[in-house]
């Protein structure tokens, strides 16, 4: 009973999409991620330009002669107790702080990712002792933590960077350990398995960026953390060592001086709330330029 | 109705299957218990059964995303609930799964094209667009839908990706898990008359899992109903639905609602009572017996095998297998 | 012909979105009598749960009527204060939903589950519990008592739907109205509900609407329908007349498009053909002409309203007659 034509298989409507564009570009239509974007490369030169030395004054040379001066031209941020310019000192203490905390943000994001998607994905015993260790380390108060491992390994910012992803690392493993127990079971996983794809694959190509965004807000978070960290740490005479210019060390040092000029705490601390700000900003547009599901709403 | 002819040759074999899940709070439950059936190479076979009947896990064990306790699993003349790794992809190729949902069955993240492309690559096999855009084209779809993410499409769309993607692979045999359940009723022809092409043009296996006598009965060559995680009845499609042996088939073939109010609602004793018990604790004897209408004593203490009851038409019934038994004695 | 108990004219609905108001219902017309069941069928997107739910006056947050009557023997529902419609729901106008494992609370008792709507409604604590036993009885739940004590997690999901039932029959209201109540349950408890319903419609003499996307379940309940579409009713029908002779080419290629025994096996159903239109996208004509087999010139620009013919009432410009000939009925396959 063929009576209806059979509508010539009838699927002509699939909507037109735009293209998908690069994760930058899509970074740059959310208006909180242009921000963030901006301003870090602006630290990102910054910071650059102070490692590498090309400042008009040096950061780490005393002058006597010029103690405690107030911003001028040749000045803009001022000078500290040493005669420092500390426009020349806070672009170092970005390129400190940003290096520690890229760097312990990355390893604990790398590893705490690994153990928490193995441990979601897996179960079993595997789950038992990452959530058992994550367990323990959790156990600490973060700060603690921080100061033990720095102790026991002496001061330098490779050990702040050690210390820090020690600190980070559970939290990377619990945040993706969560969504890997619901995207595990999902039915697009077992396709995959069924397809014969094998697991390293499904796991790099299908779990993780499925779990990303929870991880890739945590890492943002972390990032202002670990800047705040490291100030601290520094502050405690524990994280970079002198004359290296740090943030929180330049903060700490500003400790005996601010009474009187205010400009050797205000912009180191205005250098490290930037930064924070920023990166929580960046952190919001990396989010939604991670939704594929963003790209046909209006 | 004539068989669809076929070369007799087995493509999937089922023996003896046990299949247990340890559940939380509940204890064991017996998704699948001593469950054996055959596909024939060319052949549909549906599978029919309400919730907890082990439809689904049966569709899990011949996929191998999950092994048998117990018995084996024959796809292609070869055991796939053995196989270790290069042979398990190897037999993968042989036989592929479609989901119910097909939302849920695809990656958000990934565009369609990307999709497709990646099962080829796993495989080894040209994956150019060319070969895209041709499987797109096999399932009804244009080569642009190669560049849409899953949630722009319509639902009818996204199962005939989920249908291409299993076809990639150039597989022999389909398992289709309720393909087309959760689908609207417009799209659910299309999906159907899409599958009855494809078997006939690719000469695929199928076995189709779906809770509608009414869809089953239309695709498939031989039915299985299934019971708590037994075969009940299993035999030719116009046989098991049309003049089924067992009670709850019966009681299926009279629940399941036809789109016609000329026939009338189905007389009150055939309608089961109760539901289905919980696997973890099932009944002693026939499964069913609690909600059967012909339940007898002798159904509560012992089990009733599987018998034929004429030609390739066989269920697990003491009370319509005596019944047969007498007939046949007074007729002889 | 007397008063329907239930009768909706011309209701619209629409949603909040960032792009501005979108008519959800555009216009729907239905009547229910006393001891009736209608039947609303339609596709996911037609608009079928948002009637059930504006009748009942339970919209979501971002949705309202915007125009258009909800006539409760006579009484317009639409118009009435919040306080005023509130007493109407439940008591006047009772509602099962679709997923019992959501709908019942799974901290409370199932006595306290029927009893509170009751006492909502100014039951005595006593008169809502004696109400609620009998009424868990009369849904055909066993030894009502001691299930008053149970926990929804205690029971099944065929025994939760009937106590939502329970639930929704208690204060004796006038209209049930069923949101697809047997979607989420097998089918063999699927036929309980519906004859449990059937027999409490009969008792009580209430008028049911029932929601759904199943065409099976529509000839099992249904006195009448009202098929759905791009939120309108594009025909309204007598059960057996709509079966036999559809006078919209959307409700024929919806029946065509079902296997049936009188099929061939495993040859090609017809099928209908194109996706549902998009509501923010309609088309300036008819809803349906884009997929229409027997679409006319005047279809592409003139969106037809439910027109008289000959018993039922269809929205569809071309009579049956003129439709094209390969399509000459379903009947040959009754």
């Amino acid at each position: 009973m063929s009576v209806l034509p059979t509508v010539a298989e009838p699927m002509g409507s699939v909507p037109a999409a735009p293209g998908r564009s690069s994760l930058l570009a899509r970074i740059w239509r959310d208006r909180n991620g242009r921000i963030g974007l901006t301003v870090i490369v602006l630290l990102a030169v910054i910071a650059v330009l102070g490692a590498l030395g090309v400042l008009p004054h040096d950061p780490i040379a005393q002058h006597p002669a010029a103690r405690l001066q107030g911003p001028s031209s040749r000045y803009w941020f001022g000078t500290d107790q040493f005669g420092r310019d500390i426009a020349a000192r806070a672009a170092v203490g970005i390129w400190t702080s940003l290096r520690v905390a890229v760097v312990s943000v990355a390893a604990a994001a790398v590893i705490g990712s690994v153990l928490g998607i193995s441990a979601g994905f897996f179960g079993g015993w595997v789950d038992q002792i990452v959530s058992r260790f994550i367990d323990i380390l959790f156990a600490f108060p973060a700060i603690l933590l921080a100061l033990a491992v720095v102790s026991a390994l002496g001061n330098g910012w490779q050990n702040t960077a050690i210390a820090i992803a020690v600190v980070y690392t559970p939290i990377f493993t619990r945040v993706s350990r969560g969504p890997t127990l619901t995207v595990g079971g999902a039915e697009y996983i077992k396709a995959q398995r069924v397809l014969g794809t094998p697991l390293p694959r499904i796991l790099l190509r299908h779990v993780l960026p499925n779990v990303s965004a929870p991880i890739v807000v945590q890492v943002t978070l972390a990032l202002s953390w670990a800047i705040l960290t490291e100030s601290a740490l520094s502050f405690l005479g524990l994280g970079t060592r002198p004359p290296t210019p740090s943030l929180g060390l330049m903060v700490s040092d500003a400790r005996n001086t601010v009474a009187t000029a205010w400009w050797t705490l205000t912009f180191p601390a205005l250098a490290i709330v930037i930064a924070v700000i920023t990166l929580n900003l960046l952190g919001d547009g990396l989010r939604s330029a991670l939704d594929p599901r963003r790209d046909s709403r209006p | 109705m004539p068989d669809r002819p076929t070369s007799g040759e087995i493509a999937i074999d089922v023996r003896d299957v046990v299949k247990h899940y340890r559940t939380p709070g509940r204890g064991e439950v017996q998704a699948l218990d001593r469950v054996s059936v055959s596909v024939e190479r060319g052949q549909v076979l549906g599978v029919v059964g309400e919730s907890g009947c082990g439809k689904s896990t049966l569709a899990r064990l011949l996929t191998r995303l999950e092994r048998p306790d117990s018995g084996s699993v024959e796809i292609l003349g070869r055991r796939i609930d053995l196989a270790k790794r290069g042979e398990l992809r190897e037999l993968r190729r042989g036989i592929q799964l479609v989901f119910q949902d097909p939302y849920a069955s695809l990656d958000p993240r990934q565009r369609i094209g990307a999709a497709l492309a990646e099962v080829l690559s796993v495989h080894r096999l040209p994956s150019g667009d060319g070969r895209v855009g041709e499987l797109l084209e096999t399932v009804g779809l244009p080569p642009s839908t190669a560049g849409r993410y899953p949630h722009q499409l319509s639902g009818g769309q996204r199962q005939r990706i989920g249908i291409a993607r299993a076809l990639a692979v150039q597989p022999q045999i389909l398992v289709l898990d309720e393909p087309v359940s959760a689908l609207d009723v417009s799209v659910r022809a299309e999906i159907i008359n899409l599958l009855v092409r494809l078997r006939d043009e690719l000469g695929l296996t199928f076995v189709f899992i779906s809770h509608d006598l009414g869809v089953v009965r239309h695709l498939a060559d031989r039915i299985a109903v299934m019971y708590l995680g037994k075969i009940v009845e299993y035999g030719p499609w116009d046989v098991v639905s049309d003049t089924p042996g067992h009670p709850y088939t019966r009681a299926l073939q009279t629940a399941v609602p036809i789109a016609d109010p000329g026939l009338d609602a189905p007389p009150t004793e055939l309608v089961v009572t109760g539901e289905v018990p919980d696997a973890a604790d099932p009944p002693s004897g026939c499964r069913f017996h609690p909600r059967c209408p012909l339940a007898e004593d002798r159904c509560r203490s012992v089990e009733p095998l599987m018998l034929p009851a004429s030609g390739r038409h066989r269920l697990a019934c003491h009370v319509v297998q005596s019944e047969a038994a007498t007939a046949d004695g007074t007729n002889g | 012909m007397s008063e329907p108990i239930l009768a909706v004219r011309g209701l619209h609905t629409a949603i909040r979105t960032p792009s501005g108001p979108l008519e959800i219902l555009r216009g729907v017309d239905l009547e229910v009598d006393r001891g009736e069941t209608l039947a609303v069928v339609g596709e996911s997107g037609s608009g079928k749960s948002f009637t059930a739910l504006s009748i009942a006056g339970l919209l979501p947050a971002g949705a309202e009527v915007t125009s258009g009557q909800v006539l409760l023997e006579g009484r317009d529902l639409v118009a009435l204060r919040e306080p005023e419609r509130r007493t109407v729901r439940g008591a006047e106008v009772g509602m099962v939903y679709q997923d019992p494992m959501t709908s019942l609370n799974p901290m409370m008792r199932i006595g306290r589950q029927v009893t509170e709507g009751l006492q909502a409604h100014g039951w005595s604590k006593d008169a809502a519990r004696d109400r609620a036993v009998t009424v868990l009885g009369e849904v055909g739940l066993p030894s009502p008592q001691a299930l008053m004590r149970l926990y929804p997690h205690q029971l099944s999901g065929g025994m939760r739907q009937r106590v939502l039932i329970a639930c929704a029959i208690a204060p004796r209201p006038k209209v049930l109205i069923a949101d697809e109540p047997t979607t989420a349950l097998d089918v063999t408890i699927q036929q309980q509900i519906i004859q449990l319903v059937a027999r409490l419609r009969d008792e009580y003499g209430i008028a049911v609407v029932w929601i759904t996307h199943d065409l099976g379940v529509v000839a099992r309940i249904a006195d009448r329908v009202a098929v759905v579409y791009a939120g309108r009713v594009t025909e309204l029908a007598r059960t057996r007349s709509l079966f036999a002779t559809p006078h919209h080419p959307y409700t024929d290629g919806l029946l065509r498009s079902l296997p049936t025994p009188g099929d061939p096996h495993q040859a090609p159903l017809p099928q209908i053909g194109g996706s549902p239109v998009a509501l923010s996208a309609l088309p300036p004509g008819c809803p349906f002409a884009p997929r229409c087999a027997h679409r006319q010139d005047r279809c592409d620009t003139e969106e037809p309203p439910l027109i008289d013919r000959a018993g039922s009432r269809a929205a569809c410009w071309v009579p049956r007659e003129d439709w094209h000939a390969p399509s000459a009925g379903v009947t040959g396959r009754a």
